[in-house]
């Protein structure tokens, strides 16, 4: 048996036990949603809490996204602490007035008088030919919005430390894991998404981006899978000596430019990669905060890569066609690279 | 279930002060609009929907109400506000888009949110049906013998969220009210163009709960109906439907050319005004005094022109002041 200071868990267990961890020490903090109960929630974020906590606190919702996320608010405004799993961020579409003009809005309509402190957890994410109503990420849909912040973790330390940081936020946090990190039984996950994670209530700050590869001749910022997919064009780069800088930005709201500029002022390089659509998306935002604070910095035009703006295709070959990978990443790295000497 | 003689006047009076504020605002939402009508011109710019007509749906349920009871209320709020006592210096402030208002002037009429009472709103249809159902499961989760009322029109009650939200409070048994003013129009379009059964509180089968229909807008048969749901729901029995036909004297917002309206519908609705009804009522067999009720009346009027005078008075935000309070 490994010690539990340094046991592996994958991301969902990760989740799971960051919940489990809030739940044990404070009585406001519960749990609802779609199939979360019993069932350990459809990805896993769940796992176990209903053995220890029971149904008043891990509660089965009907299929009532527009209730059950609206009440979330309603219990957070009374004094709770509510998350609340909409099982595919995709199902946004039946909720997002409780979401957007309510979770995000109430406190500003209180004249910062009111807290919300309600997660919104979500499964993001595509790859595995599940078509257009359960692939995406909508990153951008979400972080556009203001009043909400956004965490989208990349591995299973990052995501207990960000799911503790959300419940312990009074205000909403939309909290966006992908499905193929969390360490399923039954779809592939990469081998990096498991990590140590330490067995204590341990706290990530929103708003703090990490760079997870430090490098010089070149910036790749990214998020969720997609740091992933980064890492593995940084490896294959680095036997070419191109040495890449990876920034995983953890968090869009509060998004962490500085760490992100201050990259980029060493590298003089920028390509952001990104599985959510690339128009009016991440990509823009990022190479935006860099070119509005000093453009001078980039030694060569910046670069994106992201989904086309096209619904994801179900057919094993288009979507991967459409997917940012890391054979797409090293390529652009390298054009980036020779444009900039 | 009879009201005693301070609730008789305790309803009385939060029902003429929303009259009184009601009228007023229409007069002030003028200043600054003629000739050329300007939604966005005058000391109270934008929409403005008023309730006058209304008033016994929130004094006759917000009678049997404390401070820690949630209410949510709809884009015509201002009688649901008064009677739960929201700040009204505070709340005319705000719509009058000040910085004492209870948001700064951040929300305006339609957002009228007040923690210290626990009392918010939404421009949205039906959308506080699931808050109020969240502010009912927390009481239920603590253990306390808090409720929350959820009112919205009948036009809400199309609305998908408003059957969730039934649904929800039903299947869990929670302490929640909701309240369904049928003042007969969806802005334009009536109740029999746009609801498949007359009366809304038959849907309440649908989710095994008790339905309440109370007829002509009366404010002792909503006390009583109000009361016996209210402590039902603190009893851990659930939730309750309620329809309540009532009237809008004033069109959807101001402005409104009414075209859609019946000529002389407006007159025979104030002709039996619930006001004077309650009144009339509470001084035959209420034990209360005519000098009580227009002392009570009086009183109400002073405090809603105070609450004006505050407003104006009030200076209006910083502009920068925008960017402030977008997270707690």
């Amino acid at each position: 048996m490994p010690s539990k200071s340094n046991r592996i868990l994958t991301m969902s267990h990760a989740i799971a036990e960051g919940i489990a961890n809030e739940m044990r020490t404070d009585s406001s903090v519960f749990v609802m949603g779609e199939d979360i109960a019993a069932y350990g929630g459809i990805f896993g974020a769940t796992t176990g809490l209903l053995a220890e906590f029971g149904e008043q606190r891990i509660r089965d919702t009907p299929i009532s996204e527009t209730a059950f996320i609206g009440a979330g608010v309603g219990a957070a405004m009374a004094g709770m602490r509510p998350i609340v799993e909409l099982m595919f961020v995709d199902f946004f579409g039946v909720c997002m007035d409780a979401i957007y003009n309510l979770a995000a809005k109430n406190i500003y309509f209180s004249g910062g008088n009111c807290k919300v402190p309600l997660v919104i957890m979500t499964a993001t994410g595509g790859g595995y030919s599940d078509a257009g109503q359960h692939s995406q990420t909508l990153h951008a849909t979400f972080a556009h919005m203001p009043g909400l912040k956004v965490a989208v973790p990349s591995n299973a330390y990052d995501a207990k430390g960000l799911m503790i940081s959300a419940i312990r936020d009074d205000s909403p946090v939309l909290y966006m894991f992908h499905k193929g990190l969390q360490g399923l039984a039954w779809m592939a996950s990469p081998e990096k998404a498991a990590t140590e994670v330490p067995d204590d209530a341990y706290a990530i700050p929103l708003g703090e981006a990490k760079v997870v590869r430090p490098g010089k001749d070149a910036t790749i910022v990214t998020l969720s899978m997609m740091v992933h997919r980064s890492m593995e064009a940084a490896e294959q780069l680095a036997k070419d000596g191109i040495d890449v800088e990876v920034v995983d930005l953890r968090t869009l709201v509060p998004l962490d430019r500085a760490t992100v500029f201050k990259s980029v002022a060493k590298t003089g390089r920028l390509i952001v990669v990104d599985e959510d659509y690339s128009s009016f998306g991440v990509t823009a935002e990022i190479i935006t905060s860099v070119v509005e604070r000093d453009p001078s910095v980039l030694k060569a035009k910046p670069r994106r890569l992201a989904f086309p703006d096209i619904p994801i295709p179900y057919s094993r070959p288009m979507e991967q066609f459409a997917l940012p990978n890391a054979e797409k990443i090293t390529e652009a790295v390298r054009e980036t690279v020779k444009k900039g000497h | 279930m009879r009201p005693t003689r301070d609730q008789l006047l305790w309803m009385y009076s939060a029902m003429a002060k929303a009259r009184y504020f009601e009228d007023t605002m229409a007069a002030v939402y003028m200043e600054g609009k003629s000739p050329k009508f300007d939604i966005g011109a005058g000391p109270v710019p934008g929409e403005m929907h008023l309730c006058a007509g209304q008033e016994p749906c929130a004094a006759g349920v917000c009678v049997h109400l404390r401070p820690e009871d949630t209410v949510t209320a709809t884009h015509r709020p201002h009688h649901q506000a008064i009677a739960k006592g929201v700040d009204l210096k505070k709340m005319t402030a705000e719509i009058f888009g000040k910085k004492t208002g209870l948001a700064g002037g951040r929300g305006g009429h339609m957002h009228l949110l007040d923690p210290k009472v626990n009392f918010a709103c939404s421009g949205i249809v039906a959308e506080g049906t699931g808050p109020a159902v969240g502010a009912a499961l927390a009481a239920k989760m603590r253990g306390t013998k808090a409720v929350a009322v959820s009112y919205v029109g009948e036009g809400a009650a199309n609305q998908g969220a408003f059957h969730e939200a039934l649904n929800l409070a039903a299947l869990w048994k929670l302490p929640v009210l909701f309240v369904v003013e049928d003042n007969a129009w969806a802005i334009s379009v009536p109740k029999s163009k746009s609801t498949a059964v007359a009366d809304n509180s038959v849907r309440a089968a649908a989710y095994g709960i008790p339905g309440v229909h109370i007829a002509d807008n009366d404010t002792l048969k909503i006390f009583t109906a109000a009361g016996e749901a209210i402590d039902r729901a603190r009893a851990g029995s659930g939730p309750t439907l309620m329809e309540i036909e009532t009237y809008r004297y004033y069109g959807h917002f101001q402005g409104d050319p009414e075209v859609y309206r019946p000529s002389g519908e407006v007159a025979a609705l104030k002709a039996k005004d619930p006001i004077e009804r309650l009144r009339k009522e509470m001084i035959a067999n209420g034990g209360v005094s005519a000098a009580e009720a227009d002392a009570a009346l009086a009183a109400a009027r002073k405090e809603v022109d105070e609450a004006v005078a505050f407003a104006r008075q009030s200076p209006y935000p910083a502009p920068a002041e925008a960017l402030e309070h977008v997270f707690a």
